[in-house]
């Protein structure tokens, strides 16, 4: 009679299995939460909300803990976003070596403003607080890949590398 | 062992990795190979050298030839000058800034020159995948001295004497919170590395990791044979994905070499170490809340006391140490207490690394004695500002430091003289500023960055950094009045005391200082609704539309 | 004891060690503002406005978490600390709407209060009020967001004490927000809505609903027969809702308030309450000789029956099938009472006053129907009543005493302790020794069931059978003795289970500003009016006598089954 949840599934079964293996190989590691976040956002590029909630069950966690702590870092999301995800770093470094007209050559060249996806899904663009990559500011990170020592017109070129 | 005559050291970190080093590594060895060389020449990626701005650097050993900037096209030049004729590669070398001559080897630069190289020993000189090299520098051998002829009290005695203070930024002494965790009852102890580098403007401890990961644990295994814990944690930014690589590679290293493990030199110690990566969040550079992070949780600062020598990860017993405190482990137990304080300063012995970032010449990382001044980092080591411009501003300490004018370039950088100051050691974040760049401008990133990463949970800093950014924006679009700079003085004065972590207590201090040293033109900008540097596009826009 | 001295404002205070500065500045008689405090919760100290200056250190440090050190010299009210706590109320200030006078917390909000005693008459900041939907999914429980001021004390009650967990503070920094898991709506969610949330919040963040304007209306409307019946809780908690003081037992001006407000007849759910032992502890009897599933649990309370059903369905078997004693009224008012007075069950309109907001959604199950009709019409808890009595301009303290109406009003002692944590238990105890044994129960008094320890245990020899019994308050320590009962390690006869703390005198809706130290005074209460009464075995009630006599035949029996009987529903986690 046990009712673990109430909605049907929308992940498919493999993808249930993926998320119940990730579940199983943390489940005894102490604080196991953040290694599995992490590893469901590397599997998913998201935290769908169906795996979040097995999360909850397979760890005995609140799921109100677990979107607590999901949506308390910039690195995990809550949403799926478009296929690449640029996070252009504004912090100091990066600020006083030009990072404004960089990110301002990102939002002409992708159409968009920061904060937004492109109309065909492609390109999200963030603002990072800093990627640790100073020493060649300014720079954006593309998925897990960096592009330092920027200047405006490099922009279109980098993009073009993604598509 | 092999023989070979010559090594070519490339730099495979971060910054040079994104200037192609690797397509110049991979020429290297093709074009050594096609000339048959490769018997005689080993190509070795190593970690970082510090010369960011010069990347992607190659050194030449025995003879130690620094050549920048280098290419593809440029290999089969260096191969057949360098490499097979013996003759340097002039228009490669390296050129210092007020120039007279090039300069051909490392250790002749002026950048080289000051700099004494601790915690930096083997960066750049090792391949950091390869323990063996680790090894052949004298790796570990501190920590079997430690472990089999010194006692975990002669272990804190001589860290104590050391006078070693923690590099992460508050500088509390290495020794004597190593014997608060000893003599904290718990069940279990924990070391933690905090690698958690989110400081804008340091990337230190990536560099020191991607570099010379064993000296980061072989610190952590001394630590916890004195604390008394067996099992340690490294907390690493999520985004240093290759730092995360190589101390993966270096931990299954040294287990297999039986340096981590069980029954660690014979000697009964056990000691092993987790990586643990972060997800965003500047805050948990804060050990309470990093602990909070490690645990599962909202890396949320924990109220203090208790402190994390009592009750620290999971409630026990914590000693938590930056990357570059503990990569200063290993010399000092090795070289001794005496030798270590005669480097650097009275109160603070031992070096400094610091990230040189903004508009200076020599981008990159160093390594410093304690105490020298600011005006010979930024001069003397960094070749001063780019493009002859004049200096305006260092912020130390990155974006919660202060930010030092002109006339204070002589301040000796370390922990107590910079507190002096107005500003802080920090992380050893060095952001130049020349006189280009507005300082209400530049007051409204750092403000916006702890807008973005004050985590919420108490009011002063939750609410105080929203709102002290909107009221510098407020300055930067001519839309202040007289009553703006008071109210955020008085809020600044708040912040600097009321909230629960050192992120709000420091948040207020770039403002503040930049209010004090730079007060004209914050005046301009309120009173004459004008911006002197005319960054501020909103005021000027805003001063047409009045007119 | 380790006892250390310090100066708090040039007073020397000895405070034992471990104690607060908070501690020992009340010690000292210096009151230190507070605002996320709570004294029955962790220390927080997330609001920083009990901010103290110590003599030798940087930073201004919380008071309420920071301890009292031998020799320290603390200063409580310097211009530097005056103005920080200014400046950090008026930052919240600036985030808040500014509808006090319209707010259902107006007069009882903590910040307002806080607010003028730190005598702020001027935000410095632009008002800039985040805008979020109102949660009104539920009967029982409104959330209003935009009031939030993230204290967390309502995450600490949700999580800690009642280890439900729904709420918790999401995103970061200026975005945070106390809310559940993907902002979902309380409905959506294994919410127990006991309410223990509104208690504890110093503002409108969280309210219940608010129900009085149905029940002016059909007090208003001639063809309703409007009855009101009064939870045993309340007796000892409408007194501190009209401004006596805590621990003050009211039962009669309550009655007198009640036809005052208009209500044709004023019943008592103690009557049910009596009626409740009946079958309940016929129904531990028939299960203890029939071998049925035991435990049995009690099935009053009704955040503890949505809990279950959420949390433990597999455990449902367990439960009383018995109503609580409320719908047993409601079912009753609209067959028994109707036939007897002659009203047609569909102009009759039941009101229960209740300490509780679970209670309204009880009150609208769906299976609360079995009078043909919506058993109960309308639950307003202690604070909706104060609000109407208010409206009312009644005198509350000068009103006369006056009786319950017949024949639905009168109880026994045992009765009057189901509103507190213990008293279901020992007021089935005293029926079923008697009806088990046939022998005169001198001593009623089941101390060791009393009182306001966690999990309370108990074996009480009954003709021959060592019964064994267990109490629960608070939904933690439910799930705590649930735990056992799944492992197999509860070889319990029957457990009592009480949804809030202390029981119903510290229900949801009781009055703001409930805390542990004012539950005590309530219980206090309730005994002395156990104490008081005439009857103290609810089976001595001569009206339940007289009901099974004429109406129900005999408890269990067919005509019971049918009306004061239910069943439960499985429900999700998640």
């Amino acid at each position: 009679m046990a009712v673990a949840t109430k909605k049907p599934s929308v992940l498919s079964k493999s993808a249930l299995a993926k998320v119940d293996q990730i579940i199983a190989r943390h489940k005894d590691q102490p604080g196991p939460l953040l290694p599995v976040l992490h590893a469901l956002q590397a599997e998913f590029k998201y935290l769908p909300e169906e795996a979040l909630v097995r999360v909850a069950i397979g760890l005995d966690i609140p799921l109100s803990k677990i979107y607590g702590v999901a949506s308390f870092y910039t690195l995990f999301n809550l949403r799926p976003k478009a296929e690449h995800v640029i996070r252009a770093c504004e912090s100091a470094p990066c600020h006083v070596r030009g990072a404004k007209e960089v990110i301002e050559a990102l939002e002409n060249a992708l159409g968009v403003k920061v904060g937004e996806d492109t109309r065909d899904g492609r390109f999200t663009l963030e603002l990072s607080s800093c990627i640790g990559v100073c020493g060649v500011a300014p720079a954006i990170m593309i998925d897990d890949e960096v592009f330092g020592n920027l200047t405006p017109d490099m922009v279109p070129g980098i993009l073009a590398r993604f598509n | 062992m092999e023989f070979y005559r010559s090594h070519v050291l490339v730099c495979a970190g971060t910054n040079c990795s994104l200037k192609g080093n690797r397509a110049v590594r991979e020429a290297l060895v093709q074009e050594v190979a096609r000339r048959k060389l490769d018997r005689e020449v080993k190509v070795v990626e190593t970690g970082c050298f510090g010369l960011c701005e010069q990347g992607p650097t190659i050194v030449i050993y025995p003879e130690g030839v620094l050549y920048c900037q280098t290419t593809v096209a440029d290999i089969p030049e260096i191969v057949e000058t360098h490499l097979l004729k013996g003759r340097l590669v002039q228009r490669l070398l390296y050129k210092e800034p007020v120039a007279t001559k090039p300069v051909q080897t490392a250790p002749e630069l002026d950048y080289f020159k000051r700099q004494v190289r601790v915690v930096l020993r083997n960066c750049g000189l090792i391949n950091p995948e390869v323990v063996e090299e680790y090894l052949a520098q004298g790796g570990y051998q501190a920590l079997g001295k430690a472990l089999t002829t010194m006692s975990p009290d002669e272990v804190i005695a001589t860290i104590k004497n050391a006078k070693l203070r923690g590099r992460g930024g508050a500088g509390f002494p290495t020794g004597l919170k190593w014997e608060f965790a000893r003599k904290a009852a718990g069940s279990r102890k924990y070391i933690v590395g905090n690698a958690d580098e989110g400081e804008p403007g340091t990337f230190k401890d990536r560099l020191i990791l991607e570099g010379d990961p064993h000296s980061v644990l072989e610190g952590m295994a001394i630590a916890g044979y004195a604390v008394g814990a067996d099992y340690g944690y490294i907390y690493i930014r999520g985004e240093y994905t290759l730092s995360i690589k190589r101390l993966k590679l270096a931990i299954e290293q040294a287990r297999k070499l039986g340096l981590l493990g069980r029954d660690i030199f014979g000697s009964g110690f056990d000691f092993d170490v987790e990586i643990r990566t972060g997800a965003g969040a500047y805050v948990c550079g804060e050990e309470t809340a990093l602990f909070e992070s490690l645990e599962g949780g909202r890396g949320e600062p924990r109220v203090k006391p208790p402190y994390p020598t009592d009750a620290g990860l999971f409630g026990q017993p914590t000693s938590i140490n930056n990357v570059e405190t503990l990569a200063n482990v290993a010399p000092i137990i090795s070289r001794g207490a005496d030798w270590f304080r005669s480097l650097g300063t009275e109160r603070t012995p031992g070096t400094k690394v610091f990230t040189l970032t903004g508009d200076i010449v020599n981008e990159g990382l160093i390594e410093v004695p304690m105490g020298i001044t600011l005006r010979e980092v930024i001069y003397d080591i960094g070749g001063g500002t780019k493009d002859g411009k004049t200096f305006k501003m260092a912020q130390t300490g990155g974006t919660s430091g202060g930010c030092l004018p002109q006339e204070l370039l002589d301040v000796p950088m370390d922990y107590d003289n910079l507190a002096a100051a107005g500003s802080a050691l920090g992380s050893g974040a060095l952001l130049i500023m020349d006189d280009t760049h507005c300082i209400v401008d530049v007051a409204k990133c750092f403000a916006r960055f702890f807008e973005h990463e004050s985590c919420g949970k108490c009011v002063p800093c939750r609410e105080g950094t929203m709102r002290l950014y909107q009221l510098v924006d407020k300055i930067t679009r001519g839309e202040a009045d007289e009553g703006t700079i008071p109210l955020i003085t008085a809020l600044a004065e708040m912040m600097y005391k009321s909230p629960l972590c050192p992120l709000g207590q420091t948040a207020p201090l770039p403002i503040m200082s930049t209010l004090k040293y730079f007060r004209d033109e914050y005046d301009a900008h309120i009173n004459e609704k004008r911006c002197p540097t005319g960054t501020c596009k909103a005021i000027a826009a805003r001063v047409q539309v009045a007119d | 004891m380790d006892m250390v001295t310090l100066t708090i404002d040039g007073r020397k205070v000895q405070v034992a060690k471990g104690a607060t500065i908070l501690e020992a500045a009340k010690a000292a008689g210096i009151s230190i503002p507070t605002l996320c405090h709570h004294p029955d919760q962790a220390v927080k100290a997330v609001c920083r406005v009990c901010i103290v200056e110590i003599q030798g250190q940087r930073t201004f440090q919380a008071a309420c978490a920071y301890p009292a050190g031998e020799g320290m010299v603390v200063k409580t009210n310097t211009p530097a600390v005056r103005e920080a706590r200014k400046l950090i109320v008026e930052l919240i200030l600036s985030r808040h709407p500014q509808d006090c006078l319209k707010c259902e917390k107006n007069l009882h909000c903590e910040l307002q209060e806080l607010a003028e005693n730190l005598g702020i008459r001027d935000v410095r900041f632009e008002q800039e009020v985040r805008e979020f939907a109102e949660d009104h999914s539920t009967p029982s429980i409104v959330r209003d967001p935009s009031k939030c001021i993230l204290c967390r004390r309502c995450v600490y009650t949700c999580h800690e004490v009642q280890g439900v967990g729904v709420l918790y503070p999401i995103n970061r920094g200026k975005d945070a927000i106390v809310a559940p898991a993907m902002d979902k709506d309380l409905a959506d969610l294994a919410c127990a809505l006991c309410g223990q949330c509104t208690l504890v919040c110093p503002t409108g963040a969280i309210t219940e609903r608010d129900d009085t304007a149905k029940v002016w209306a059909a007090i208003a409307d001639p063809q309703k027969h409007v009855v009101v019946q009064t939870a045993p809780a309340t007796r000892a908690t409408l007194g501190e809702e009209m401004g006596l003081p805590a621990g003050t037992l009211v039962t009669g001006k309550l009655v007198a308030a009640l036809r005052r407000l208009g209500f044709d007849r004023v019943f008592d759910t103690d009557f049910t309450a009596d009626l409740t032992i009946l079958e309940e502890g016929s129904e531990l009897i028939e299960r203890v000789k029939t071998g049925g599933k035991l435990p049995l649990i009690t099935s009053c309370s009704p955040g503890w029956i949505k809990f279950i059903e959420h949390y433990y369905p597999d455990l449902l078997p367990h439960l009383s099938t018995c109503k609580s004693p409320q719908q047993m009224f409601g079912a009753l008012a609209k067959t028994y009472y109707a036939e007897k007075a002659g009203i047609n069950p569909k102009d009759i309109f039941v009101v229960s006053i209740m300490p509780c907001t679970a209670k309204k959604f009880e009150g609208q199950r769906p299976e609360m129907n079995d009078s043909g009709y919506q058993d109960v019409d309308v639950v307003l808890t202690s604070r909706e009543l104060g609000r109407m009595m208010r409206q009312a301009g009644l005198d509350f303290e000068h009103l006369p005493e006056e009786d319950y109406d017949l024949p639905l009003g009168i109880s026994t002692g045992a009765a009057a302790i189901f509103g507190a944590t213990g008293g279901v238990m020992e007021a089935a105890l005293r029926t079923a020794y008697e009806l088990l044994t046939g022998k005169t129960l001198e001593d009623v008094d089941f101390k060791a069931v009393r009182g306001m320890e966690s999990i309370k245990e108990a074996a009480v020899p009954v003709d021959g059978l060592n019964v064994k019994v267990a109490v629960a308050h608070g939904l933690n320590n439910a799930r705590k003795l649930m735990d056992k009962l799944a492992a197999g390690q509860a070889d319990y006869h029957f457990i009592e289970i009480m949804c809030c703390p202390g029981g119903c005198i510290g229900g949801g809706g009781q009055p703001f500003g409930t805390n542990n130290a004012i539950r005590g005074k309530r219980i206090d209460a309730i005994y002395r009016e156990d104490q008081r009464m005439e009857f103290r075995k609810s089976h001595e009630n001569p009206v339940i006598k007289q009901l099974y006599a004429e109406y129900l035949g005999r408890p269990l029996g067919e005509k019971s089954h049918h009306l004061l009987h239910t069943h439960y529903t499985p429900r999700s986690k998640y």
